[in-house]
């Protein structure tokens, strides 16, 4: 397939790209690992003007232990996720989440970064940040600015970027407590994009009642969506499976799935249910466990 | 899993020589690992041009008019055809395989999404791709017909109202067997069982997509056409008599293939308009599909809505069986299939089984979809009719409360029986169904499994034993009973052997994968002594190799198989007389070892086919033609029936209808195995995608004809992460008919394994009643199934 024509460059620096952006102006995008930009061109769904490469930008690909969170950079790939031993000991429904995104060859090539800017409501990473209460830090030509996730994913396909802004980095706040996450996910085939997908992290207190819950959907509402009510149904009390199947019933009824090729919405309601309640079973085991 | 002997027990060819039974590698894969092949898209000629077409966003319009002024003015435009154009060439309708015609480009309206309704010539295909956006066409919309229900209903709207005399959108209809002495036989039977069922549309999806470069030569006429084609001659033929071509002019090349699966067997539209487009311009023109049309205007497979009764016997005999058909055949009947048969050879639905009477009703309808019904993988709807029997027979067990293989097992033809004429007229040529089965059944443990499946079920766990016992039937013709418009289904070979005992083979039928190269090459050491790697196969170019139908339905080891054998036979024949000259022995006296000649009880005495090669140039003996080579037509007197017994055992979860396989095991019997490793590659491929249609594959369309399935996000072929590891194993029962007592297995397990990966979900929830889940068993469906049989 061949994609209509368009004028590209690739910076080294993030000041030449954000030079380049603001040139450029709006038919200007950012390109990272092309996972999903590419392939909305080659079908001519997005015809951008003008691409700004960021691969060749150098200190891009960090993963870096900051006072209470992790810091991604922009160019860290899905698989560096998989590997990192220090997402590996800080967040497991990252690295649970890791694998099941599309197959090796886009794992090696896709960002995190990418990802949660392009806010596909199948995409699987904007669930777990949502979980994880992450925070985006953008720039632009004028500085810099933090912002919550919650507010970050606007709708799908929509962030809350200013015009000439770029996603630096995500930060990943570390559990304060035992702490653990899960990240279920019901795909046809590898390399398909979630049916249904269902983060959860969970931090227990000193008495062992569950002190932080996050949980979050993919591909079940318009957006990668948080099941706020789930969350409360959890916050302060005991962890039970009684507890567990409330918390799935009220993550199915934040979820406002579609019947489409993939299934009905009442299945999948059912299946955002159960994952719920198996991610946080995942999720209590691993906070348990820590000492 | 390597098959160490042929059909007497040892192999007759040292490794050396690498006949049959023996896992050559593959020769054509030097070069297709090394990136080397050369396909279609990598045909570049001088001046050559470039072609996108412009397909129908709806699905059933009236086209007011076309407006191609911007993209003609567009710089690197060179010409913009419609079908108006082709119309002043005769060309805008063109015949398809069954007979029926199908829209070259859009003249009327437009019958299905993704239709040809204009095409752009450019310097570039970016030029091309982008002049499709500056061709402007007023459409009004007319219902669309998405189902063949729909389609068959009262006053439905004509879809074909371009043909004289078609009043409804009724296809064809057809039947098969004795109706009277079927219902004889279900008025009396004790038990009755009945499915309904649907297979759904499918596409072969080959990875290469479909494409052409046609180079017309303007001063001397010569039509070269560079196509992925299954059948390069057949399309010669139709090149011929479509465009009124001196078909002597006519040279069709299929260079290497990248898989065909029945895709590459109809004509399509973008070769007409190609070759059109070369013939008007003067120059080359390439095009080449994408993914996304390969997908929604190319040949789907299956479609069909069926019906299945199987009458019984108190003992649990089978009586007989009744089907009907409803097929989904889009906007233009363009099965790939002998004329005979308007449903194909779905009538040998009766399976492996022996009963009297049987009665097959089969009707198409047109509706507003792509056209197609190809044989995906399979000989003309043998995929269905494997499907709907192994379902029925799996279900009449349950219902009559019998174990399924037990069940099969009363019923199946015994060994005896061969040759067996079955109630629909087919002549099974061999078979021994129970052993195969029960060799199945001991390497899954059958009696175990059964065992830990009552334990799984009361902890509420769902496992579940499905199976299939298959027998298809491959290779046609005999040219009695099988053509495809008109042209009888016979093949041939033509070897030559150089005077250094190198040969050269070539062959009317056409590799997209299969490993021709080498199984062909084998054929010939095994019955002339030359070494498989001495010996080049040559396939696919019209103007160099011997007339033939071509590759799919499993006919070519059948057909051009036998052809082989034959010529090699032939030729051995006059090397005897060769060799009789040079050891100044009478030919009687000469006896044969794979690759030489000796003097009976002097085995000293001998020469090799190397020396009788170069004698038969440098030393003919007087009374003999020089050189060593001739052709043959093989018709073949029968089909051959490749059978065996699948075993797949899955758990589902029953909380959200997902299911995994944990076993697959495949005992087939394809006759005597050539290679054994190109057989069991051809046999995990079907695997693979007999996994794929149980699973996930299905090409749909929502009311307004939209289709999904247009892209390999939404058309989900698996790979080697999620299929299911395979154990596989064999039986080896000769077809008594065949040369080298060969069948057909290109297929065997895309035709055979659907129903035993359904049937083994089925099986997990029969204690709860459930009796059908339509394809693809997506987990929804399953839950659904599992909630409406509780509660
Ligand atoms: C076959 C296949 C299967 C896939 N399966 C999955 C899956 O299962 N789960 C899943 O989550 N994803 C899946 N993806 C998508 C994949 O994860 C992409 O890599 C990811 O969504 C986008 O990241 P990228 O780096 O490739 O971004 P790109 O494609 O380069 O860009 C995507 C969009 O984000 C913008 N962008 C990228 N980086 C930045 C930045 N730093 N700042 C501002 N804007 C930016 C781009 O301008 C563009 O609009 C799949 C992709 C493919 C091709």
């Amino acid at each position: 397939m061949y994609p209509p024509a368009f004028n590209y460059s690739a910076p080294t620096s993030v000041e030449e790209v954000l030079a380049t952006l603001a040139k450029e102006g709006e038919g200007a995008r950012v390109l990272a690992g092309g996972q999903s930009l590419i392939p909305m061109m080659k079908l001519r769904l997005a015809s951008p003007s003008y691409l700004v490469d960021i691969n060749d930008v150098d200190g891009l690909d960090y993963i870096t232990d900051v006072n209470g969170h992790v810091a991604i950079g922009a160019l860290v790939r899905h698989n560096d996720i998989v590997k990192s031993e220090l997402i590996g000991s800080t967040n497991h429904a990252m690295t649970d989440a890791a694998p099941w995104i599309a197959d090796p060859i886009v794992r090696n090539r896709g960002t995190v970064c990418g990802s949660i800017a392009h806010c596909d409501p199948e995409g699987d990473w904007n669930s777990v940040m949502l979980a994880a209460r992450a925070e985006v830090v953008a720039q632009s030509a004028a500085g810099e600015r933090v912002i919550p996730i919650d507010d970050f994913i606007v709708d799908f396909f929509t962030n809350s970027l200013e015009p000439g802004e770029i996603v630096k980095e995500v930060r990943v706040p570390k559990y304060t407590g035992r702490g653990g996450g899960a990240y279920v996910k019901l795909e046809r085939k590898i390399g398909d994009y979630a049916t249904v997908g269902v983060a959860t992290q969970l931090e227990l207190g000193d008495d062992g009642k569950i002190a932080k819950a996050g949980i979050a959907m993919t591909a079940v509402n318009s957006k990668n969506t948080r099941a706020a009510a789930a969350e409360q149904v959890l916050v302060g009390e005991t962890p039970s499976d009684e507890l567990f199947r409330e918390a799935g019933n009220a993550a199915a009824q934040a979820s406002e799935p579609e019947t489409n090729v993939r299934g009905t919405e009442e299945w999948k309601r059912e299946v955002v249910s159960v994952y719920t309640r198996r991610g946080l079973e995942t999720a209590l085991a691993q906070a348990q466990a820590q000492a | 899993m390597t098959t160490t002997a042929d059909q007497v027990g040892h192999l007759h060819t040292p490794p050396e020589i690498g006949g049959i039974g023996h896992s050559v590698r593959r020769h054509e894969d030097d070069r297709f690992i090394q990136g080397a092949g050369n396909y279609v898209d990598d045909i570049e000629l001088p001046g050559m041009l470039h072609m996108a077409i412009l397909r129908s966003p709806v699905a059933h319009a009236k086209i007011l008019s076309i407006d191609t002024s911007e993209a003609t003015a567009l710089e690197g435009v060179v010409a913009v055809v419609t079908g108006e154009l082709m119309a002043e060439h005769n060309l805008a309708w063109m015949p398809t395989l069954s007979g029926d015609t199908q829209a070259v480009l859009a003249t009327d309206k437009v019958r299905f999404q993704g239709q040809e309704v204009a095409a752009v010539i450019a310097t570039h295909p970016y030029i091309a791709r982008d002049a499709l956006g500056l061709i402007f066409v007023d459409y009004e919309e007319l219902p669309a017909i998405t189902s063949p229900q729909q389609a068959m209903a009262d006053g439905a709207v004509l879809i074909r109202d371009d043909k004289e005399g078609q009043a409804d959108n009724l296809a064809y209809e057809w039947e098969s067997g004795d109706k009277d002495v079927t219902d004889r036989a279900f008025a009396e039977a004790d038990k009755i069982v009945s499915l309904e069922t649907h297979y759904p549309r499918s596409h072969p999806s080959p990875l290469e997509t479909c494409g052409a470069v046609a180079d017309v030569d303007p001063a001397s006429g010569q039509v070269t056409i560079y196509m992925t084609s299954q059948a390069p001659h057949a399309h010669r033929t139709v090149f011929a008599l479509v465009a009124g071509l001196p078909e002597q002019n006519i040279r069709i090349i299929s260079p290497d293939i990248g898989g065909g699966f029945g895709n590459k067997v109809p004509v399509y539209p973008g070769y007409v308009i190609a070759t059109a487009a070369s013939l008007l311009i003067g120059k080359p023109v390439k095009w080449v599909e994408s993914r996304t049309e390969n997908l929604i205007s190319t040949g789907f497979a299956r479609d069909y809505h069926m019906k299945g009764e199987l009458a019984l016997n108190s003992e649990g005999r089978i009586l007989a069986l009744r089907t009907e058909i409803l097929s989904d055949q889009g906007a233009f009947f363009a099965d790939a299939q002998p004329t005979k048969f308007k449903a194909g050879l779905f009538h040998i639905v009766t399976g492996s089984y022996d009963y009297p009477a049987a009665h097959v009703v089969a009707r198409g309808a047109y509706t507003n979809k792509a056209p197609g019904g190809v044989a995906y993988r399979c000989s003309f709807r043998v995929t269905e009719a494997s499907y709907m029997i192994e379902r029925l027979v799996q279900n009449a067990a349950y219902d009559i409360g019998m174990d399924p293989a037990e069940f099969r097992a009363l019923n199946f033809i015994k060994p005896e029986q061969f040759p067996y004429h079955s109630p629909t007229g087919f002549v099974y040529d061999s078979g021994d169904y129970e052993t195969a089965m029960r060799k199945a059944l001991g390497i899954v443990d059958y009696e175990a499994l059964r065992k830990e499946q009552a334990e799984a079920r009361a902890e509420g766990r769902l496992i579940g034993i499905g199976m299939a016992s298959f027998t298809e039937v491959v290779g046609a013709g005999n040219s009695k009973d099988y053509d495809i418009l008109g042209l009888k289904m016979f093949d041939s070979a033509e070897l030559r052997v150089h005077p250094t005992g190198k040969a050269i083979l070539k062959l009317g039928v056409k590799s997209q994968g299969q490993g021709h190269e080498t199984t062909f090459a084998q054929i010939v050491a095994e019955e002339l002594g030359i070494p498989a790697g001495d010996i080049k196969v040559l396939e696919g170019d019209t103007d160099n190799t011997p007339y033939g139908l071509g590759t799919y339905a499993s006919r070519s080891t059948p057909v051009a198989g036998a052809a082989t054998a034959m010529i090699s036979r032939t030729l051995r024949e006059k090397a005897r007389k060769i060799a009789a000259h040079l050891l100044e022995a009478s030919a009687d006296d000469l006896d044969w070892e794979p690759g030489k000649f000796f003097v009976k009880g002097s085995p000293e005495q001998s020469v090799t086919i190397q020396d009788v090669a170069f004698a038969a140039y440098t030393n003919p003996p007087p009374d003999e033609q020089p050189g060593l080579e001739g052709v043959h037509y093989y018709d073949p007197p029968n089909m051959t029936y490749p059978f065996g017994t699948y075993v797949v055992v899955v758990e589902v979860d029953a909380e959200t209808g997902e299911w995994n396989v944990d076993r697959m095991i495949a005992v087939d019997d394809c006759g005597v195995r050539i290679n054994p490793m190109i057989v069991d590659g051809q046999i995990m491929g079907g695997l693979t995608e007999g996994f794929a249609a149980a699973t996930n594959q299905f090409i749909t369309f929502d009311d307004e004809g939209n289709c999904i399935g247009s892209n390999f996000m939404d058309y989900l072929v698996p790979t080697a992460w999620e299929t299911p590891r395979f154990e596989l194993d064999e039986t080896v029962t000769p077809s008594p008919h065949h040369p080298i007592g060969a069948k057909g297995v290109g297929e065997s397990a895309t035709v055979g394994s659907p129903a035993a990966y359904v049937n083994a979900v089925i099986d997990a929830l029969a204690h709860l009643g459930v009796r059908n889940i339509d394809m693809p068993l997506l987990p929804d469906r399953v839950w659904s199934a599992i909630q409406n049989a509780t509660g």
